[in-house]
């Protein structure tokens, strides 16, 4: 029973949640090895090498690839399967793109979203937005896994010393073509792997006051920067700041939501966090029902108070 | 140009979700249900790519109980053509799914599949990934744009870190984003309209595909609840509180 990883990365650095989904494969087999894809994987090998437990890192760039192209990435690893009895996927955007297609490509069940395994065979994932769990066990020969980082903690990133070997390179595939990108640059941390994240919602009314209000209270804490549907719908904050079912789910130290309701939907993505502090004028707002420490009061005056304090 | 919009019937999004005591899944007695709000952004872009004159026929699909009439009939009524409900009382998985599609989009040959990029039930975000890989064509998910270009769709997409556009050849399967569009509501003349356009039910059987589950649910359970804390009276008191939590 081998297990295949497939790393997550940012063209320079392994994220931390390719070691979260290194503890879940640990729980399906010793024999772990790693897939990087993409450009810059053979830097990024190098660190993949080094994480503990890991037999060996596999790399493969293309064009396809590098521009992570379902079709390309998914028949890079299906062809790869043969080798393995489960592959495991960080549940992101990316992960989510691809990962059933591997699953149709051998004709097997995805299983999305674990946030536990039970045994090789047995896991356990939300559903209805995290309202209800339910534990599944496959039937299938091989399993095709999207596993929740947030809920497994890193392996070591250091200790281990695996070889690294290059991939077979599949064809592009034709039908699809890389446009372009609009990628968001920040120097704050990363919304999936922050200590603390500073949230805002609809309240704020504005793109500038999102940035005003919301921003220097995250560099105040060296956090990452969050937000509701609402506050993404209506332009304040760009789309990959979404918190939430349909959007990133986090598990930070500290979450702090300003002016956000606490829609079931919301929730989703932050309530496994460890300590939240809701700010909201309304002291109906059902984001209290899970906050640890709420403040009903107007974040206009909370946030420049809660900035002071801080020092 | 022809446009296929399979349709989920889901608890309603506003509905709090109970699980059954003997942990058989959730209660779905006398609760609301209604369409996949991300297929109803799929509808709605269906519906404004006719209005554009670019599409020509738009046919809705869902796979369920019977009662799964009542969102075909709401996709009817914002502007679909016809309906295909495929009726079952069993719960399909996502790769049984996209077989069924499959076997549809055999019978009907459209350009695009239009589709949501999760149901909000079992929130798998998969079929449309599986449907475009068993058809061969190519797939561009969690769209927050989408241009057609004669032969081409350009979909821009939500990903990790931004946008990215891609250029699918067409015929293409397409998920939707909650960015895409905002569905509008049907009127009254419309939902009256929607009662006489033409609406096929068949059977799984009919289609000759396997949709046996690969996956047993040996439980469904609450998550564990979280209790609401306690209201702090200003910004001094919040910051005492956070670093006896150890959290600053
Ligand atoms: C299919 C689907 C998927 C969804 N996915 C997500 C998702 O992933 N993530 C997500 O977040 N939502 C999601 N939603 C949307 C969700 O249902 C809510 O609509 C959304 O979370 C509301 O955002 P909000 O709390 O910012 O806005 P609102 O609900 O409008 O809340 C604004 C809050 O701000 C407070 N407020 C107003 N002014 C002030 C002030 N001056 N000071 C302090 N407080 C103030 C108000 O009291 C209110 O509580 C989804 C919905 C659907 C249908
Ligand atoms: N039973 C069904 N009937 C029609 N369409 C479905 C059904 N199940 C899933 N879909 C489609 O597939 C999309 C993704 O669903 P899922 O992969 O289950 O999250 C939905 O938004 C629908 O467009």
């Amino acid at each position: 029973m081998a297990v295949l990883v497939i790393a997550d990365h940012d063209g320079t650095h392994l994220r931390d949640s390719t070691l979260k989904v290194l503890t879940a494969a640990k729980a399906l087999s010793a024999d772990i090895d790693v897939l990087v894809y993409g450009s810059g994987s053979a830097t990024v090998a190098g660190q993949a090498a080094k994480a503990a437990g890991v037999r060996k890192v596999l790399t493969s760039e293309s064009t396809g690839l590098n521009a992570d192209i379902a079709e390309d990435v998914a028949a890079l690893i299906a062809g790869l399967a043969a080798g393995y009895d489960a592959v495991a996927i960080p549940a992101s955007a990316s992960g989510k793109n691809f990962a059933p297609r591997i699953a149709a490509l051998l004709d097997v069940s995805i299983i999305s979203d674990v946030i536990e395994v039970i045994d090789a065979k047995t896991f356990v994932r939300p559903i209805y937005a995290g309202n209800a769990l339910e534990t599944v066990q496959t039937s299938d020969a091989k399993v095709v896994l999207t596993v929740r980082p947030t809920t497994f903690t890193a392996v070591a990133a250091d200790g281990g010393s695996a070889a690294v070997e290059a991939a077979s390179v599949p064809a592009d595939f034709a039908g699809t073509r890389f446009v372009g990108e609009e990628k968001v640059t920040s120097d704050r941390p990363e919304l999936g792997a922050a200590k603390v994240v500073v949230s805002g919602g609809r309240a704020l009314g504005s793109a500038e006051e999102f940035h005003a209000v919301i921003e220097p209270l995250a560099d105040k804490l060296g956090a990452a920067v969050g937000a509701s549907r609402a506050a993404v719908d209506a332009g304040y904050a760009p789309n990959d700041y979404q918190v939430g079912q349909t959007g990133k789910v986090v598990a930070p130290a500290l979450y702090i939501a300003v002016g956000i309701s606490g829609a079931i939907q919301h929730l989703a993505g932050m309530k496994d966090s460890k300590v939240i502090v809701a700010i909201n004028k309304d002291p109906e707002a059902p984001i209290f029902q899970i906050a640890d420490y709420g403040l009903v009061e107007d974040y206009k005056t909370a946030v420049p108070a809660l900035m002071a304090a801080l020092g | 140009m022809k446009i296929l919009v399979p349709v989920k019937r889901v608890i309603d999004y506003n509905v709090k979700v109970r699980v059954k005591a003997d942990q058989t899944g959730v209660d779905l007695a006398n609760v609301k249900m209604s369409m996949n709000p991300f297929d109803e952004i799929a509808v709605e872009e269906a519906v404004r790519l006719k209005e554009a004159g670019i599409a020509t026929e738009i046919v809705a699909v869902s796979i369920g109980v019977a009662q799964c009439e009542a969102i075909l009939r709401t996709a009817l009524a914002m502007g679909a053509d016809r309906g295909l409900l495929i009726q079952t009382d069993q719960d399909i998985e996502p790769l049984g799914i996209a077989k069924l599609l499959k076997a549809v989009i055999a019978e009907e040959n459209p350009n695009i599949v239009l589709m949501g990029k999760q149901a909000i039930d079992g929130d798998n975000n998969a079929t449309g990934q599986m449907l475009s890989t068993l058809l061969g064509w190519p797939q561009a998910t969690f769209a927050s744009k989408v241009v057609i270009d004669s032969d081409e769709a350009k979909v821009t997409r939500e990903v990790d870190g931004g946008l990215q556009t891609l250029g699918v050849k067409l015929p293409a399967v397409i998920t939707t984003d909650l960015r895409l569009n905002e569905p509008r509501y049907a009127s009254l003349p419309n939902i009256m309209k929607a009662k006489k356009k033409p609406l096929d039910t068949k059977s799984v059987a009919d289609y000759g595909v396997d949709v046996a589950p690969r996956l047993k649910v040996l439980k469904v359970t609450e998550p564990p609840k979280r209790s609401a804390g306690i209201k702090v009276a200003d910004a001094n008191a919040l910051v005492a509180n956070l670093k006896t939590a150890g959290v600053l």
